[in-house]
């Protein structure tokens, strides 16, 4: 059985195409058959983050329009097995994506045996964001602490709940997962950032991850690999966490508290 | 002065804690719209319009909500007439 996931935030920045390139990658490090599309069209971004900018020669509105084969479009991930990367349009306007095109693409995919297919969302709540979200079987809302990101993300979890194909058709619910990203437990700790527990409060969505604010998730960027690859880093290993819960492993959340440093690392550690 | 700077630091609401007050009564306000028929502010236009023409009514005064209790739809319209009426 296939799951469609969306990765959406309403608001723009923050993290949710380095969320879904981790999370595809997290995946398929798993042995899962995975392929994450780019639905940013016109502003696609996806393909660099994953370090396979230059290996796009179709993409998703060419085949959605028919103008190439979805085998043709897809991009073999050249670091991790059974990764697939079919990236947006980076000339065509916003409206070459049709919900038809759409639906047609992620049945192909389904039928191709893909175990999971990851939707990138665009910013916006606009038809982009609409057609990401509109087939998903579950959501990842990714969320900064911050006011008018908690807002958004509101927003769109109204949109989930209203205008999917789910909700649309009364069928059962998007499974909803709250990853709050570039979360900062010294200034939650003076109190001047969200805690997790606040965001869960405000948005009733349960936690799947909180990924700590770290300098791995720009160099990881910087040189094109996703983040969760970089396996001393504390980003990584939360989103490794993050895939684990995901996949139903109970496993404890680390990184929420102030890290103590002990007089050897304060003197020696960086 | 640091003391003192303490001091009133604790008497002051720290930033998350006005951000999160901020926020529930904000989402609490935006949910409750989501959930109105599209139809509504266009309707309470029209039928300000109405009242209009016989009674002279502050626009303000008109409050239209739509609930829901024990399987029904209720519409609520509330209307405040000017006093010297």
């Amino acid at each position: 059985m296939s799951r469609v996931v969306v990765v959406t935030s309403g608001k723009g920045g923050v993290g949710k195409t380095t969320t879904s390139a981790s999370f595809s990658t997290g995946l398929a490090l798993k042995g899962y058959k995975v392929a994450v599309i780019d639905f940013d069209v016109g502003l696609r971004n996806l393909d660099l983050i994953m370090g396979c900018e230059r290996r796009v020669v179709y993409d998703f509105v060419n085949v959605v329009q028919g103008e190439a084969s979805l085998q043709q479009a897809l991009i073999k991930d050249k670091r991790v097995p059974n990764l697939f990367i079919l990236a947006a349009s980076q000339t065509r306007d916003k409206d070459a994506l049709t919900l038809e095109g759409v639906e047609k693409v992620i049945e192909d995919l389904k039928e191709a045996g893909f175990d999971y297919i990851i939707c990138d969302s665009p910013a916006g709540i606009e038809k982009g964001a609409q057609l990401a979200l509109y087939f998903a079987d579950e959501a990842l809302i990714v969320t900064n602490p911050e006011v008018s990101s908690v807002r958004d993300s509101d927003r769109i979890l109204g949109i989930l709940q209203a205008k999917s194909k789910r909700a649309e058709k009364g069928e059962a619910p998007i499974v909803e997962h709250l990853v709050l990203t570039r979360y900062n437990p010294n200034r939650v700790e003076t109190g001047e950032m969200l805690s997790v527990e606040d965001v869960i409060d405000l948005l009733s969505v349960p936690l799947l991850g909180a990924i700590p604010e770290s300098e791995d998730v720009l160099n990881a960027s910087n040189a094109g690999a996703p983040v969760v690859l970089d396996e001393n880093s504390a980003a990584a290993q939360a989103y490794a966490d993050v895939v684990d819960r995901f996949l139903g492993e109970e496993v404890e959340h680390r990184f929420l508290t102030v890290e103590k440093k002990g007089l050897f690392k304060k003197l020696f550690g960086k | 002065m640091a003391l003192l700077d303490y001091l009133i630091g604790q008497r002051r609401k720290k930033s998350a804690t006005v951000a999160k007050d901020r926020l529930q009564i904000l989402l609490a306000h935006e949910r409750s719209e989501r959930n109105t028929p599209d139809y509504l502010p266009k309707m309470r236009e029209e039928i300000l319009a109405v009242i209009a023409k016989y009674v002279d009514i502050d626009q303000e005064k008109l409050q239209i909500s739509v609930d829901e209790a024990d399987g029904f739809e209720v519409l609520e319209l509330n209307l405040v007439l000017p006093e010297n009426s």
